[in-house]
């Protein structure tokens, strides 16, 4: 990598915009929806700059199968949203994951079901993890929790696309999408300047058989052979799977968290520490693959655990699932239409901590 | 007689795959992929081409044209085939849908598609009904055509009136060329063929949107011999969708 001698202070928003510029990203489609406006903002500017191509779509639906065709012509292309829209671009997002077509689709959440608010929360977990759309497929779910890390997952969140040919999903939330911090702008070296070229749509020249990209498989067994390669293609991931521990080591209690959450929560476990707590933290990366091993692993060591996410609870069934042989993991439920603050959490942790 | 008399006149473009079709007896998706087919040819666009096939019957196109093609969920083609001409300007792109599609799913894809001028081609084949699932009514049933879904007709009170998707097009910004060719007759393939030219001219000089709606049959859903449906379409289809050139931005003068 290139590091590039400047900070910048910029939002998470901007982050993830400058991020697809760095990974030579040449096409942005979107639709207006708050609170992840700044993306298609800058990128109006920023990638017809860059000789890329900005459309501003009739609709969410619009904007996700423009990326759909940009992605098939093999092409670094992105859409963001945030959870309504994004509820509308499953529809192609389920059949890119069929077609095998990279993308990238980043989801700035908000607090819902429905039109809910425009404030942080991170509900739509099981939707981003679960596949979102119809049918039997994974998306790969990368959840940062830093600016820096806004930017960084936008640009591995390409190679991952390109590299399985699969949507890539960026699930972020208003917090992070809304708040400013200095970050340290890089550029990756070997971006394929024309990634896919081996089986992507550019036109049939006579040296070469047709590309045909699709989701439809209807002769007998077709389908089966389609999905059984998906489901070889997930496996796979396992070997991505990233999360941060912090202070875990020596811990009595993990504090599961992801995204802001868990960014806030680090904070709490830091004074915790200050105080003499044996608490540490736990903030999976990469939410699809789930980094269920090296749970499993603290489980095995006797710890307890608390999952703390901006939802009813969602994650938690991911870490339940990760240490069910021999562990549980308590719960608390933070609601939308707040901003936590680390104080909020000491009680609960505390509490678990001396098995309350 | 022998072969020394035989003289061929009536061959198939190498780009049309030679292989049986899977469409009724009496369709017209054969007679509009033929004439793809031989534009492509004879503009020399097939190295160019990239397709964007839709949902329904049509969607195999992309089994029968030798080019490279993607498969587009129901009616967003033109939103694909966007985003595909976005990515790779310098190619040819064009889109095949059917008129359930079109005019009902994918109507704010095709409205927009069209006035953002995007420079694409969109092929638009109209039987008055949906056929790939069984023959029910679509934007473009005819008042009084029964269908599965309106089994005594449509009627103007309750299912409103047929959509003219050409005329529609033809008032938007952004669309070069818009104009209503059929397929029931040698005469009208010929004129449909011209058509579907300069809808393809439109996208190879930059001009903007390109479009052609192709008066096709479903003997199949419209329970009829192929020889009445063509009838169907003279007597019936062609005075409430009438044939010519609605918009030409190709040439000074307008009509071909």
């Amino acid at each position: 990598m290139t590091k590039q001698p400047e900070r910048i202070f910029i939002k998470g928003n901007e982050a993830i915009a400058r991020g697809a510029l760095a990974a030579q990203c040449k096409c942005f489609f979107g639709y207006p929806i708050t609170p992840q406006n700044d993306i298609p903002e800058f990128l109006s500017k920023a990638m017809i700059d860059a000789g890329g191509d900005f459309v501003q779509a009739e609709s969410e639906v619009a904007a996700a199968n423009m990326v759909l065709g940009a992605g098939a012509a093999g092409i670094r292309a992105m859409t963001s949203s945030s959870s309504p829209g994004i509820s509308l671009k499953q529809e192609a997002i389920s059949y890119m994951a069929g077609s095998e077509i990279p993308a990238v689709v980043v989801n700035m959440t908000r607090g819902g079901p429905g039109l809910g608010d425009i404030g942080p929360a991170q509900g739509d977990y099981y939707q981003s993890t679960r596949g979102g759309g119809h049918g039997d497929y994974r998306l790969f779910v990368l959840a940062p929790g830093t600016v820096q890390e806004g930017y960084d997952m936008t640009i591995q969140a390409f190679d991952i696309a390109f590299r399985y040919r699969t949507p890539v999903m960026i699930l972020g939330d208003a917090i992070l999408g809304q708040m400013k911090e200095p970050i340290v702008p890089w550029t990756p070296e070997n971006v394929d300047p024309e990634p896919g070229a081996a089986w992507c749509m550019n036109g049939k020249t006579p040296d070469r058989e047709k590309r045909l990209i699709k989701s439809l498989f209807l002769e007998e067994g077709a389908l089966a052979g389609q999905n059984k390669k998906l489901m070889a293609k997930y496996k796979a991931w396992q070997d991505l799977v990233e999360y941060e521990a912090f202070e875990t080591e020596d811990a009595d209690l993990i504090v599961c968290a992801f995204g802001s959450i868990g960014r806030i929560a680090k904070s709490t476990v830091r004074s915790l520490r200050a105080a003499g707590h044996k608490v540490g933290l736990f903030r999976p990366k990469t939410l699809f693959p789930f980094p269920s091993a090296p749970l499993l692993e603290m489980a095995k060591q006797g710890k307890r655990f608390l999952t703390i996410e901006h939802n009813l609870g969602q994650m938690v069934d991911d870490v339940r699932l990760a240490i069910r042989t021999v562990a549980d993991s308590d719960f608390f439920p933070v609601l939308p239409g707040n901003l936590p603050t680390p104080d909020e959490f000491e009680e609960p942790i505390l509490n678990c901590l001396e098995g309350k | 007689m022998s072969e020394m008399q035989e003289k061929l006149v009536f061959d198939r473009p190498e780009v049309v795959i030679d292989r049986p079709t899977h469409y009724c007896p009496g369709c017209h998706h054969g007679v509009a992929h033929r004439l793809v087919g031989e534009l492509l040819e004879e503009m020399e666009l097939v190295d160019r081409t990239l397709l964007v096939t839709s949902i329904g019957c049509s969607v195999f196109l992309y089994n029968y044209l030798n080019v490279d093609a993607v498969e587009a969920p129901h009616g967003r083609a033109p939103a694909v085939a966007t985003g595909v001409k976005r990515a790779r300007p310098d190619n040819f792109v064009f889109a095949y849908q059917g008129d359930g599609d079109l005019a009902s799913i994918g109507m704010a894809e095709i409205m927009h598609a069209a006035n953002r001028g995007e420079r694409i081609a969109v092929v638009f084949v109209n039987n008055t009904v949906y056929g790939m699932t069984g023959g029910q009514m679509a934007p473009t049933t005819l008042i009084g055509q029964k269908t599965t879904t309106c089994p005594a007709g449509r009627c103007r009170e309750h299912e409103g009136m047929p959509i003219k998707m050409t005329e529609i097009l033809s008032t938007l910004g952004g669309v070069a060329f818009a104009a209503r060719g059929s397929l029931n007759s040698v005469k009208n393939i010929r004129k449909a063929k011209k058509y579907l030219r300069k809808a393809f001219e439109c996208q190879t000089k930059g001009l903007g949107f390109g479009f052609v709606e192709l008066l096709s049959a479903c003997p199949t859903n419209w329970k009829m011999t192929p020889v009445a449906a063509n009838e169907r379409i003279e007597k019936e289809m062609i005075p409430y969708f009438p044939l010519g050139v609605y918009k030409d931005a190709t040439e000074e003068g307008g009509a071909c």
